[in-house]
């Protein structure tokens, strides 16, 4: 995994995190974030075949309450947030290519 | 103004027994705010108004005969990662510009429920994302002890809060460090509790297996009191401990006869500032002058903590951050489709390390690096994990610098991201087990500047590493003590 982070690799990274990186950010971070992994190279080289990994520190098991009603958070408090409402829902331009 | 006790114990003693006004005390702090918080730039906003009408609620209790809690009267700075209800939390973000929570979270319901006067919500490196509180959108706080350096961070604005006396106490939060290397920076005690002691509920999300809310304050027993005050089970975080909160107000006179401590060597060598150092180790001959038995230990893991860390946390931060998409709050950049909109959004509002660091995280998620970097990483967790297990074996407490240098100045490592992040390789490990640390106040470094000693405990051990928190404390050396 030593290959070095390419700047095709930053902008399809940018691209799938719905970021918009100028010429000059993408050189940016193509270096710095080449750094990183290549400090994390340490890590991926490590031989850890059999270690299992962890990804959580206490031993989560899922927790359930009962199935009883309780009070949310208030939805006109939640809308007044929003950016833009419609019909006391959240709206968003089109989807699918067309025009709402 | 120096008239009025100054620790929350003192405060909430006075205000609870009638001798002193909680609006008195607010009033005071405020005043402190203003004269110095232009400089200082701890907190995004003020709370004036709502902090008025919850002390002069607190007064009205006390008329009344009632017993408003343990934190009585006590102002309290909230990082502005903390939910409050109708009042701006930003996470120093300008996508969250505005915005105005429709709940509390957990620990602002909690400290209020105990007569705490929330003052004001403290700066932050964006999204908690940083080591000096240089990342956040409204401009760095200073560090009060010398305007010149950073306060550390992420929570650098309740580190200075504390240090500069606008609060005696405040919240912050700890994802790798961002609790400990601002109370070490400021010179104030800074604690990262077990992971799950504290709920999560309503604290805005960075890295959720790592983060952990915790306290500030200038003494240890303050930070006891404000840990009791929060701590505890909630069902509102599917990840919270439920068990009984431990006491450790009452842990903190027992002394440290018997314990015994390690001194962990890779985190005594190279990249450590040999001020620092030498302050670990006196830290050490303090704890065996009160009886306990000090040993070195090595933890080799440790040494792969800041990689694992810098490819989990990203990873779980890429997830975490793509809520923010222009739809449902914050800041919307408009464009003719939606996706565009998220891009154009999410492209104005967050700030470079942020983006930074949701790239990597993506990158480190990504198809066909997956294996290579998250992957890998989850299992130098696994032997953190191990590696501290046996170290437990033979040390009930462990002792370490907090930060590889005192405060440093600004711009100093903001070109180089790598060199900001080098200055987490103390409190990481931590973070990556669960386990709980603190640092507290010992001493200056060769430039005068505050240094702070880490004590790490296994899960649950907060009673033990309290107990050799408060031997610390009384054996510091002063600040302005001259080296020889």
């Amino acid at each position: 995994m030593s290959a070095r982070l390419t700047r095709d690799n930053v902008a399809k990274v940018a691209d799938l995190a719905r970021l918009n990186l100028t010429d000059a950010e993408l050189e940016r971070y193509t270096e710095q974030l080449g750094a990183v992994l290549d400090h994390a190279e340490d890590v991926a080289s490590l031989d850890l075949d059999g270690v299992p990994p962890t990804a959580h520190p206490l031993p989560l098991v899922n927790v359930l309450r009962e199935d009883v009603v309780v009070e949310g958070v208030d939805r006109d408090e939640v809308l007044s947030q929003a950016p833009s409402v419609e019909d006391r829902r959240f709206r968003v331009p089109a989807i699918l290519g067309e025009e709402p | 103004m120096t008239t009025l006790p100054s620790t929350a114990l003192e405060i909430a003693a006075a205000v609870r027994s009638g001798q002193l006004s909680a609006l008195e005390v607010l009033n005071d702090h405020l005043a402190r705010i203003d004269a110095r918080d232009g400089e200082i730039n701890a907190f995004n906003l003020v709370m004036a108004d709502q902090a008025r009408a919850a002390a002069t609620a607190v007064d009205a209790r006390v008329a009344a005969g009632e017993d408003p809690g343990a934190l009585a009267g006590v102002p309290l700075a909230l990082k502005d990662n903390l939910c409050t209800r109708g009042i701006p939390t930003t996470c120093s973000s300008r996508i969250l510009e505005g915005w105005r929570p429709p709940y509390d979270a957990t620990v602002v319901q909690l400290v209020n429920a105990a007569g705490a006067v929330s003052i004001g919500k403290t700066n932050l490196d964006e999204f908690a994302m940083g080591s000096s509180t240089e990342n956040s959108a409204f401009g760095p706080t200073r560090n009060p002890r010398d305007t010149g350096r950073v306060p550390g961070g992420s929570s650098g604005g309740s580190a200075a809060a504390v240090a500069a006396g606008f609060a005696p106490i405040s919240l912050g939060s700890d994802t790798g460090g961002s609790i400990r290397q601002p109370a070490a920076l400021c010179g104030v005690v800074g604690v990262k509790p077990t992971y799950g002691m504290v709920s999560r509920y309503g604290l805005i999300a960075f890295a959720s297996s790592l983060d952990q809310i915790g306290p500030f304050s200038t003494t240890v027993a303050d930070s006891a009191l404000l840990l009791e005050a929060i701590a505890g089970h909630d069902g509102r975080d599917s990840t919270s401990i439920d068990a009984p909160v431990p006491s450790l107000l009452e842990s903190l006179g027992r002394g440290v006869d018997g314990l015994r401590v390690g001194l962990v060597t890779e985190l005594m060598g190279e990249g450590i500032a040999p001020d620092v150092a030498a302050r670990v180790r006196q830290a050490a001959d303090a704890l065996a002058a009160g009886g306990a038995q000090i040993g070195e230990v090595s933890v080799p893991a440790v040494a792969y903590g800041l990689s694992a860390y810098y490819l989990i946390a990203p990873a779980e931060a890429s997830s975490n951050l793509a809520r923010y998409d222009g739809v449902r709050y914050g800041m919307r950049v408009d464009a003719p489709t939606t996706a565009e909109m998220n891009a154009a959004t999410r492209t104005a509002g967050f700030g470079e390390e942020v983006k930074r660091r949701i790239m990597l995280g993506t990158y480190a998620l990504s198809a066909g690096y997956y294996d290579a970097y998250y992957g890998k990483a989850l299992k130098v967790r696994t032997l953190i994990v191990r590696d501290f297990e046996r170290a437990y074996a033979d040390f009930d407490l462990l002792l370490t610098p907090t930060s590889p240098t005192t405060a440093f100045k600004f711009g100093d490592k903001t070109a180089d991201p790598l060199s900001m992040y080098l200055n987490d390789i103390c409190t990481i490990p931590t973070n990556l087990a669960g386990h709980p640390a603190m640092s507290v106040p010992f001493g200056g470094g060769s430039d005068g500047m505050p240094v702070g000693v880490q004590l790490l405990a296994p899960a649950l051990g907060e009673p033990t590493m309290f107990r050799a928190a408060a031997v610390l404390e009384a054996a510091a050396p002063a600040l302005d003590e001259v080296w020889s």
